[in-house]
């Protein structure tokens, strides 16, 4: 298939046409033609290269009536994504060769996004003893993040071995920075509101503390280090200052974290538990601070899929987590682009170009040029919409943004030239 | 002994005919009307004294409670006693029976403070007890305190004493003692003023809902 | 009144005082009474539904409710549809089609009851979530100050214990600061929140600096679980610092009064001639408690349903 891409505007720079054929972009100019050609009028649209999420739950194997490989795909392409890292608390855990080959198979027969697997680090996400890291490294999965998501590894012997072992297939641990002993119970930011809502808190200490064991930990191994989800502004300190030092660390932060704060926390609506949980309007600040100079590297989606009876509960009895494939653009452009923290060139990297990098994808996060892989997606900045959960493609309903008028629409997806997305819908 | 059927005359209002809207009583009317209700309600005590006592009425004011229904009902009923004292010579007991946890209108309103409950420490036990309400209409608030009393005690007799009937009955209830009966509009208001609630005494009719 | 009672913090003053007048009312209505109940909720359901043990707290309400005539269902999450996995969602929708006009829920998750707000039409009391709110309790506890000192305005109130973890503390301190007192927590910095900063009250570490500015000393229990998850070193430790007794006591004013919300550990944080001396308003608590849930429940309850 070949498509004529008419009067797009690559980075939301000049307008061009973009031909794309045999899965790369064959050419970029004026007034391009092409017979045969399916023409999509882009007219007023902006082309970004495909989107990167180092950070999505797709729940497929176990829980698949929160969400399934496909329609966390359909989820992700629909955001404008072209590649997701699949995390690897699903049930059975992601820990071995054969669980990773399986997930990396049910995203290639979806074929939608590529469905990057997440190896678990530990053995059933326990924290006891190292996974298969390298047998997962070496399967058709191809792992290269390995990450306990959801668990912290704590135990900090193991973390500098899991740390200095995947150095040897220039892996990277993506570590969920949470001290377990300081968040027993925790349901959300340790802090006035809390205090007086009467919920156990979370101390933004309890993630900082981990970070700052790690970066020190990954500058005396040499390894690279990601962190998850950084909530904090402490955290960002503690990654300025490591970076500085040459550590080799990179981070990313959710769109939640650079939206919403605690306060959505006094409705007792579940929809805005989350973990880590969110913090204050200061967090916010020094996160969207953090991402504009580049202190964080990306914006990972952390989308995670809660059937409506976890959430439909007591705050405490409801499971963490929200969704955030088909929002995370729209986010970002809200908190980023629209107050000037960011251009799309910005965009662009923090959103692919770099967690490609820190997940070392061939075929994504490359520029908008001739002969690059066809991973894009066409953007209508101005478009406004009210989130509706129920017209979600994800199988869940948990999004935090109902109700909320977001900009940006991804009107179409391409991976490796061929269209996910077409018009605002999937194609299927 | 007062009439239901006694035409709305004698303290004619000013402004000419009664049940349009205008002032019915004025400061000295109500002074009059509570006067004449005082005198109405010593020749009661005295007949219906159950030993006969003296034949001059102040023995059956011993049995004599006055009950006033809050708000207005509990100022009048403490004035109808002061006057019976100064006609008499005799003390008389009042108390106050706040009707709204009896009310069966509950639903349809919305809900109020309550007031005092107050009984005289002889209580109401074999007595007779007369309650007091400032304007007599439906008849649903007399019910409701005829509720509350059965739960305060077992009074020898229950009468009603009211400063204005209005009429548009909706149960069986009539007053014993009336100071003045006004033919009204349903859709009238009438409104009574007391010094100690309102800072002045006049009763007024007024148009429409209030 | 709002359509529910969810926490101390949401009631203004009108609406507080309005609560407490109504209380005493109810009180000054039934006092000396052979028959002590009212028709004024007749036809009206009320379901306590408990998710924790308290038999004071579910004796009280129901009481409160019976006296008003309303038909009372006391639904134990023990031995129910709910210890088989129900949801909160599924039970309350459960026991409003069956035709219940108010919930009174207790529960260990804070914000149950604001939960429960959302899925049902009647009226939902808060009768404890968690660590969050106890309104009623803080109710008769005002009511109590009020009876006894005969204001609540200025009267300077010492909180002593376990806040960190205590409702009935939390429902306390905004409901008393709304109504003009003035409000001291006094406890271990273990047992305090950290945010506590943005609460209107004076903090304390020293109990003994404190009772001689205190019109009213009230005591909160304290969880025998605490003592194993290092929030203090020991009972002993805990009682010599923070515990009532009867030298503690001497160094009050004369016309202080002492509270407890109870159950009380004895000889912990009060000690038995404390609780039972003249000071002590415990008894009183427990008794204020019918007339303030009778209130609360004419108010919500009483009026229209629009």
């Amino acid at each position: 298939m070949t498509y004529l891409i008419k009067g797009a505007r690559p980075y939301g720079e000049a307008a061009a046409d973009i031909l794309v054929t045999d899965g790369r972009i064959a050419a970029i100019g004026e007034s391009l033609s092409a017979t045969g050609a399916q023409v999509v009028d882009a007219a007023g649209l902006i082309a970004l290269p495909g989107l990167v999420d180092l950070h999505t739950h797709l729940r497929e194997p176990g829980r698949e009536d929160a969400e399934t490989v496909e329609t966390g795909s359909r989820a992700a392409a629909l955001g404008g994504f072209t590649a997701v890292h699949a995390m690897a608390n699903t049930d059975p855990v992601a820990d071995t060769a054969g669980v990773v080959e399986q997930v990396w198979r049910l995203g290639q027969e979806a074929g939608l996004v590529d469905v990057v697997p997440v190896g678990a680090v530990t053995v059933g996400l326990e924290g006891e003893r190292l996974a298969e890291l390298g047998a997962m490294a070496d399967s058709a999965a191809r792992v290269r993040v390995f990450s306990d998501d959801g668990h912290c590894v704590a135990d900090p012997a193991l973390m500098r071995r899991a740390l200095e072992y995947v150095k040897a297939f220039d892996g990277v641990v993506a570590q969920h920075a949470e001290e377990p002993r300081l968040t027993t119970g925790a349901q959300m930011h340790e802090g006035d509101r809390s205090a007086r809502l009467g919920l156990t808190g979370w101390p933004a200490a309890a993630e900082e503390a981990i970070i700052a064991r790690d970066v020190l930990l990954a500058g005396h191994v040499g390894a690279r280090l990601h962190v998850c989800h950084v909530s904090t502004a402490g955290s960002v300190e503690i990654l300025r200052w490591a970076k500085g030092r040459g550590v080799q660390v990179t981070a990313e932060v959710t769109p939640h974290h650079l939206l919403l704060t605690d306060a959505c926390a006094e409705s007792y609506d579940p929809v805005f538990k989350v973990n880590p949980p969110l913090r204050t309007d200061d967090d916010v600040a020094a996160l969207r601070a953090g991402l504009a100079d580049g202190t964080i590297d990306a914006v990972g989606t952390d989308h995670a899929p809660h059937a409506v009876e976890d959430k439909e509960s007591e705050w405490a009895q409801a499971r963490p987590g929200m969704l955030g494939l088909e929002q995370a653009l729209s986010v970002v452009i809200e908190t980023m682009v629209e107050p000037g923290r960011l251009d799309w060139r910005g965009v662009a990297d923090r959103m692919s170009v770099r967690p490609a990098a820190i997940g070392r994808l061939d075929g994504h996060g490359r520029p908008l040029a001739v002969g690059e892989p066809a991973n894009l997606l066409l953007l209508d900045p101005g478009a406004r919409a009210v989130v509706d959960p129920a017209a979600l493609a994800s199988r869940s309903r948990n999004s935090p943004y109902a109700g909320r008028e977001l900009p940006g629409r991804v009107v179409a997806t391409f991976l490796r030239g061929t269209a996910t997305v077409l018009d605002g819908e999937a194609v299927t | 002994m007062a009439s239901s059927t006694e035409p709305a005359r004698g303290t004619a209002p000013r402004t000419g005919d009664p049940s349009s809207a205008g002032t019915l009583l004025t400061a000295a009317d109500v002074g009059r009307v509570i006067d004449r209700m005082a005198h109405q309600l010593i020749e009661r005590a005295a007949t219906s004294d159950p030993g006969g006592g003296r034949g001059d009425g102040t023995a059956g004011l011993s049995d004599l409670v006055l009950v006033g229904i809050p708000t207005r009902g509990a100022p009048l009923a403490r004035r109808i006693a002061a006057r019976i004292e100064a006609f008499t010579g005799t003390p008389v007991d009042v108390g106050t029976a706040d009707i709204t946890l009896y009310r069966d209108d509950l639903r349809m309103r919305g809900v109020r403070a309550l007031e005092p409950t107050v009984l005289p420490d002889a209580g109401i036990d074999g007595r007779l007890v007369v309650l007091v309400d400032d304007v007599l209409f439906s008849g649903r608030s007399v019910r409701a305190a005829l509720d509350a009393l059965r739960d305060l005690g077992r009074p020898r007799s229950v009468q009603l004493a009211v400063l204005v009937d209005r009429g548009h009955r909706e149960l069986p209830i009539r007053a014993d003692f009336v100071g003045k009966n006004v033919p009204t509009a349903r859709s009238q208001q009438v409104r009574v003023h007391l010094s100690e609630t309102d800072g002045v005494d006049e009763v007024l009719v007024t148009e429409g809902e209030s | 009144m709002k359509r529910h009672l969810l926490e101390a913090a949401d009631l203004d003053r009108a609406d507080a005082t309005l609560v407490l007048d109504t209380a005493a009312q109810i009180d000054q209505a039934l006092a000396g009474r052979e028959v002590k109940k009212l028709p004024t909720l007749r036809g009206r359901t009320v379901v306590n539904l408990f998710y924790e043990d308290s038999t004071r707290t579910r004796i009280s309400f129901e009481l409160a409710a019976k006296r008003l005539s309303a038909d009372v269902i006391n639904f134990s999450a023990k031995g129910s549809s709910v210890s088989k996995g129900e949801s909160l969602k599924d039970t309350a929708l459960t026991l409003e089609a069956m035709g219940s006009d108010a919930i009174v829920v207790r529960h260990s998750a804070s914000g149950a009851p604001h939960r429960l707000a959302n899925w049902v039409r009647g009226s939902v009391v808060n009768a404890g979530d968690g660590t969050h709110e106890h309104p009623t309790q803080a109710l008769l506890d005002a009511y109590t100050i009020r009876q006894r000192l005969g204001r609540l305005e200025g009267v300077r109130v010492a909180v002593v214990g376990d806040v960190l973890h205590s409702r009935v503390a939390r429902s306390n301190v905004w409901l008393l600061h709304t109504l003009g007192a003035e409000v001291t927590v006094v406890a271990p910095p273990t047992l305090l929140p950290v945010g506590i900063g943005s609460w209107p009250v004076e903090v304390s570490y020293d109990l003994d600096t404190v009772l001689p500015k205190s019109d009213v000393v009230m005591m909160l229990r304290v969880q025998a679980e605490r003592m194993n998850a290092s929030f203090f070193p020991s009972a002993r430790e805990y009682s010599r610092r923070y515990g009532l007794d009867a030298r503690r006591v001497a160094a009050l004013a004369d016309d202080a009064i002492v509270m407890h919300p109870g159950p009380m550990n004895r000889g912990m944080e009060i000690a038995a001639e404390v609780a039972d001396s003249a000071r002590s308003t415990i008894v009183e608590q427990v008794g204020n408690g019918v007339s303030v849930r009778m209130a609360v429940l004419y108010l919500l309850l009483g009026g229209s349903t629009q």
